[in-house]
């Protein structure tokens, strides 16, 4: 009898995996990239941002031949100029940080046992859009037409036209649209490890790479808006010869430097904390035992991630500015040293507690860590104002930022990829090519900028294409190509390693290093992330939980089974993991392609400033992008609950703080409300460095902007009472309140653009005018996007997908206004009320 | 290889014939030699107040930075080599506090403690009034530096380009500018940079310490000649700075020449400046005195009647991105006796 039901049994959980690999299936043939799944869009993201790192590679391999003799001829002024540029650029911003956001998309879901991340579309949309982006960027080099003011852009050098052409709005608009996807992923990889955890894993519990990547998520969240609002103040210079930056209007170029490197800065340890994260994973598993002191280094993440952002004007200490701010500066890019220094000594200890098994990926992060010192001990350095006045702009800080990214990101990554191989392809790459590719690179490393330091010394600057033969850089010159050219040697042997064929060989076991973290469950052969979804007692679950992944894998715990055809996870509670609602996520679909083609064209057209093709592609991507929210997203469930298994019963739709959406919203409006706070940044900063900001100007009244108050305020109440009424049920009133709030925000929008038309400022004039025009348009622009939401909810409500129980669309909405009614009310109060108070 | 960058740029291109002529930098071993110095641009070698400390401050850090490397890499080493028992939680976790907090706290306090103290001398707080008898202009200019002298001796400031001399064991302020983009004012072996930023005005004072010559290079990314932007300071005797500045005072010796009427009448004069005659244009460099310089085009060719001569036809070769427009269409006549004419004016 329990014979036969034990077949049964089998022969049911048989039928079980074949319905769920069905539904995790991808499409095959052409179709295979429509693919919405984050574990296929983690790989292609990786192999992408490698690929660019090669090209970027092979520039800086171009720029180390010109400088390997004196007055050297192999590559003109102008393409010199280009190939650093573009260097500088492609690792910045088309490697290092989209590898992690590959690694992540990719590791993230069986690590915290989920199915899924709560956005794949959003992954998708965003791995097209850098892909699209990257290959714009990358591609103006072959039509000597690539930006060449330096990753830095710098005006007045970048907004001037005639030196800077074309290649300073591909630099813009190419990488705005990429910085795009960078918030996207945040926002994705934020949800996702707040929201999608395995049941049981308290966040006390989440392993030291989740930690990593909400701290790098949430710095992106507010390190990219100052950039984005500085490149917005850049093209409206370059396009409408808008003064932000020209200082015989008003402008001023410092701001620039401000808004870049309060982006740059974090963006350093923005690369730097994902990869300390990867070696937080290894150094454990070839200790064989638990981190030691888990709290000091997620403490330590943290306060690196603060830290970060008080530090950016380390880059500016020889623009003149006063020597206590340059004392605190100093001060607090010293400090920074201390949890960096926290996080190696947690290695260390942990190495110190356990037995170290050495294998590739330790080879890697041990050498790495040994590079990584000395570029820590050289910031040391150049962090002191006094020194930093020698070697700013030198060969010193490029031999610091590269022992930082090579010894702290790349050897690292290098690592990573050693180590989760077996993850992608159930097979190991070479232990011999590894030890080789190391001692080359590593070997290479070295010689290619050790020598660096000691030319910056001798008073080489940056940045230039040849320098005289007296000077006493040739031989250093020289031999940092010769050390350039190994260090390439040994990538090229792990390109070798990963491409070569390996199908011949047998597959390895699952968790070939006896890791403890749950990632090692994943199959790569499966889709599905994890069999069924556990519950997690224990930071390192497989070595603390018996039988666990033979649990898993029988599909033991929550949704084993996909009755309805339909690709599910579970949404948990941010801090105890408890358990709140089964969310089904998107599978196969045109939509984020679409949609990212249709965006990007936008962004191409506007930079060659093809008016026609502009508007057509952005209302192809506004179209695209409506239909995917109709279509995909709040949708009504065929049953109100779900039995998950083991006795469990969830809701399939909840609305407001609970639902991963509304986090989606939130988050992505704290990214929106930062760009806005760098462009009032902006006008105060304009304010203090002019005895009067307005220069005489007229400013556009009190009226006019108490007026707009006054109507978004009214708009705002309206959408609160029209969320209360939805709830209660009234659904006709809820929709007059919907209507009278679109009305409201129409003419608070036409009253805000009143002010500055009816004083007639003309922002081409001076930079007051210009930084109000900005303030009012960021406004009546995010006024037509809360206008749009007004209308698409009454829309919903008119079909029936708005109800008093079905209320995602309105919740979320309403977030959005919260968030647009603070804008309006600093936008009209800074305009209206600031430079006649004083 | 000039083919390949042919293909890349994807036009032929005419390359600049200066890289593989010998007159280009030729003549800095001559320079080295006189003087008898072998770093003039070297953070290492210091000749100035602020450089000589700040390279004190750079020895004591690279030894004590050796120092750290070697502790952390040596307890690495131990710990990835360790065979015997672990190590417990407890002490391992007492590694965590005393090497990852306690003991960099304590180093970087007494470091920035030593920088911030230094900070104050090194650099006079900016806004003060000028308190050096000497004041130099030096604006920045693509791809080039205009120089302008107030002394306490002179009633007007005396104009001059590309070169900067400064007597012996006096402070000097600098005056810095800049007129299109952003550059950088760096003498390395007096003492560290300080920026010039359009529609700004930084200060900086030196005070050498060391007769000799030095060289200075643009150290902010200026655009395509960036890497051409130079210029040479001659740290000179008080007493022979003051008569070299009085002789910069006046117009040179009238040279009634041939090269002059065709130096005028080719409009040399809409952009330069030569005392004493109808050429009064302030675009490019004053030309006063250009035949004493010791470089020509801002520290890049040596001051020869050839090299004045070629950089006057081809200047879009020699520098690219450079301002000046080409007079290769000159006849030879002409370039050669304004060339003769210029080098003429000590």
């Amino acid at each position: 009898m329990t014979q036969f039901a034990d077949r049964m049994t089998r022969k049911e959980a048989k039928a079980q995996e074949e319905r769920l690999r069905k539904v995790w299936a991808d499409p095959s043939g052409w179709r295979y990239w429509t693919s919405v799944n984050n574990y296929q869009i983690g790989l292609w993201y990786a192999a992408t941002a490698f690929a660019f790192m090669l090209f970027a590679g092979v520039l800086a391999l171009m720029v180390r031949v010109q400088l390997a003799v004196p007055d050297n001829d192999f590559l003109s002024a102008d393409l010199f100029n280009q190939a650093f540029t573009l260097h500088g650029t492609v690792m910045m911003f088309l490697f290092a940080v989209p590898i992690f956001e590959a690694v992540a998309i990719f590791l993230l879901p069986p690590m915290l046992g989920a199915r899924e991340l709560p956005f794949p579309r959003l992954s998708a949309f965003g791995f097209w859009s850098f892909l699209l982006g990257g290959i714009f960027v990358c591609g103006s080099i072959f039509f000597n037409a690539a930006p060449s003011s330096g990753w830095f852009m710098y005006p007045p050098l970048a907004t001037d036209k005639e030196f800077s052409g074309i290649g300073a709005d591909i630099w813009l608009l190419g990488l705005s649209f990429i910085e795009i996807a960078s918030i996207a992923a945040a926002v994705e990889l934020i949800v996702g490890i707040l929201k999608c955890r395995a049941p049981g894993m308290r966040i006390n519990m989440m392993p030291l790479f989740a930690w990593y990547l909400l701290v790098v998520a949430g710095m992106i969240l507010f390190a990219f808006p100052p950039l984005i609002a500085g490149d917005i103040l850049f093209e409206l210079e370059r396009m409408f010869d808008w003064p932000f930056f020209n200082p015989e209007r008003g402008g001023d170029p410092i701001l620039w430097q401000h808004l870049f490197w309060i982006f740059g800065h974090p963006e350093v340890y923005i690369i730097f904390l994902p990869a300390i994260a990867l070696m937080a994973m290894i150094v454990p598993t070839f200790s064989q035992r638990p981190v030691v002191g888990y709290s000091w280094i997620v403490l330590a993440a943290v306060g690196t991630g603060f830290l970060s952002f008080g530090l950016w004007v380390h880059h500016m200490f020889t623009t003149g500015l006063p020597q206590i701010s340059l004392a605190f500066f100093s001060a607090a890019s010293e400090a920074v040293a201390i949890p960096t220094g926290v996080q190696i000594f947690v290695f260390i200890a942990t190495m110190l507690a356990g037995r170290v098994i050495f294998s590739v990926p330790m080879l890697f992060g041990a050498g790495g860590l040994a590079i990584f010192v000395m570029g820590g001990l050289t910031g040391v350095m150049v962090a002191l104002a006094p020194f930093d006045w020698q070697a700013h702009d030198t060969y010193f800080v490029v031999a610091h930022l590269h022992y930082v990214l090579i010894g702290g990101m790349l050897f690292p990554v290098i690592a990573g990829l050693y180590y989760y191989y077996p993850l992608i392809n159930a097979r190991m790459l070479s232990d011999r090519a590894g030890k080789l590719a190391f001692w080359l690179m590593f070997i290479g490393f070295n010689v290619a900028f050790f020598p660096m330091h000691l030319s910056g010394l001798r008073g080489m600057p940056r940045r230039v294409f040849t320098y005289p033969p007296e000077v006493g850089w040739d031989w250093l010159n020289l031999i940092s190509t010769i050390g350039a050219f190994i260090l390439a040697s040994g990538i090229l042997v792990i390109v070798v390693d990963v491409l070569r064929p390996k199908h011949r060989e047998p597959e390895g076991e699952s968790n070939p290093w006896n890791a403890g973290t749950l990632e090692w469950i994943s199959e790569p052969k499966e889709n599905w992330g994890v069999r069924s979804i556990p519950i997690i007692e224990s930071r390192y679950p497989l070595w603390d939980q018996p039988n666990l992944m033979r649990d898993i894998n029988k599909g033991r715990f929550y949704l084993p089974d996909a009755e309805e055809g339909r690709r599910e996870g579970l949404v948990t509670s941010v801090l105890d993991a408890q358990p709140i609602q089964v969310l089904r996520v998107a599978g196969t679909a045109y939509v984020p392609i679409i949609s990212a083609f249709f965006l990007g064209g936008a962004f191409v057209a506007l930079t060659f400033h093809w008016w026609i093709a502009t508007i057509v592609s952005a209302v192809g991507a506004f179209a695209a992008i409506v239909y995917w929210l109709w279509t995909g997203t709040a949708e009504l469930p065929e049953k109100p609950q779900k039995h998950i298994g083991l006795g469990v019963t969830l809701p399939l739709y909840v609305s407001g703080p609970s639902s991963t959406g509304w986090w989606a919203m939130f988050i992505t409006m704290i990214g929106d409300g930062t760009a806005f706070a760098s462009l009032i940044f902006g006008y105060f900063f304009y304010w203090t460095i002019h005895e009067d900001f307005t220069a005489g100007s007229k400013g556009p009244g009190a009226q006019w902007p108490m007026i707009g108050f006054g109507l978004f305020a009214a708009a705002w109440i309206a959408m609160i009472y029209a969320r209360r009424l939805n709830g209660r049920g009234f659904v006709l009133a809820m929709r007059a309140c919907l209507m009278l709030a679109a009305l409201l925000t129409i003419c608070g929008s036409l009253a805000a653009v009143a002010g500055p038309l009816a004083y007639g400022m003309d922002p081409k004039s001076h930079v007051y005018p210009a930084i109000v025009w900005v303030l009012v348009l960021w406004t009546a622009v995010h006024a037509v996007l809360g206008l749009v939401m007004q209308v698409y909810c009454l829309a919903r409500s008119l079909v029936g997908r708005l109800t008093a129980q079905h209320d995602v669309d309105l919740q979320n909405v309403v977030l959005y206004w919260h968030f647009l009614f603070v804008t309006a009310l600093i936008t009209f109060a800074v305009i209206g009320l600031f430079p006649r108070m004083l | 290889m000039s083919g390949f960058s042919q293909v890349v740029r994807g036009q032929a291109v005419e390359r600049p014939p200066y890289p593989r002529s010998p007159l280009r930098y030729g003549f800095i071993p001559i320079l080295m030699f006189a003087h008898g110095c072998a770093g003039i641009q070297s953070t290492l070698e210091p000749t100035g107040a602020e450089a000589r400390q700040i390279a004190t401050l750079f020895w004591v850090m690279v030894i004590g930075g050796s120092v750290v490397w070697l502790a952390v890499i040596g307890t690495l080493l131990y710990a990835a080599r360790w065979k015997g028992e672990p190590h417990s939680a407890q002490s391992a976790g007492r590694l965590i506090l005393w090497g990852g907090a306690i003991f960099p706290a304590v180093v970087l306090m007494a470091l920035l403690a030593y920088a911030l103290w230094l900070m104050p001398s090194l650099r006079p707080q900016s806004g003060e009034p000028p308190s050096a008898p000497l004041r130099i202009e030096v604006t920045g200019e693509q791809f080039w530096w205009r120089v302008s002298y107030r002394s306490k001796n002179h009633e007007a400031s005396i104009a001059s380009a590309n070169e900067i001399r400064l007597p012996l064991g006096q402070r000097v302020e600098f005056v810095l500018k800049s007129s299109d983009v952003i550059h950088s004012f760096w003498i390395p072996s007096l003492g560290g940079k300080m920026d010039m930023i359009p529609g700004r005005t930084n200060r900086l004072s030196l005070l050498a310490t060391k007769v000799g010559i030095f060289r200075g290079p643009c150290a902010e990314y200026c655009g395509t000649s960036h890497t051409l932007m130079a210029f040479y300071a001659m740290v000179m005797d008080p007493a022979a700075f003051d008569i070299w500045l009085e002789a910069q005072s006046q117009p040179s010796e009238e040279l009634a020449s041939d090269g002059k009427l065709r130096f005028i009448s080719n409009g040399c004069g809409s952009c330069h400046t030569v005392h004493g005659t109808e050429a009064t244009g302030t675009l490019g460099p004053d030309l006063t005195h250009l035949g004493s310089r010791e470089s020509l085009a801002a520290g890049i060719l040596p001051n020869t009647e050839e090299a004045i001569r070629r950089f006057i036809a081809d200047p879009d070769v020699i520098k690219p991105g450079s301002k000046m427009p080409a007079f290769r269409m000159l006849p030879e006549d002409d370039l050669q006796a304004i060339a003769s004419y210029l080098k003429g004016l000590k």
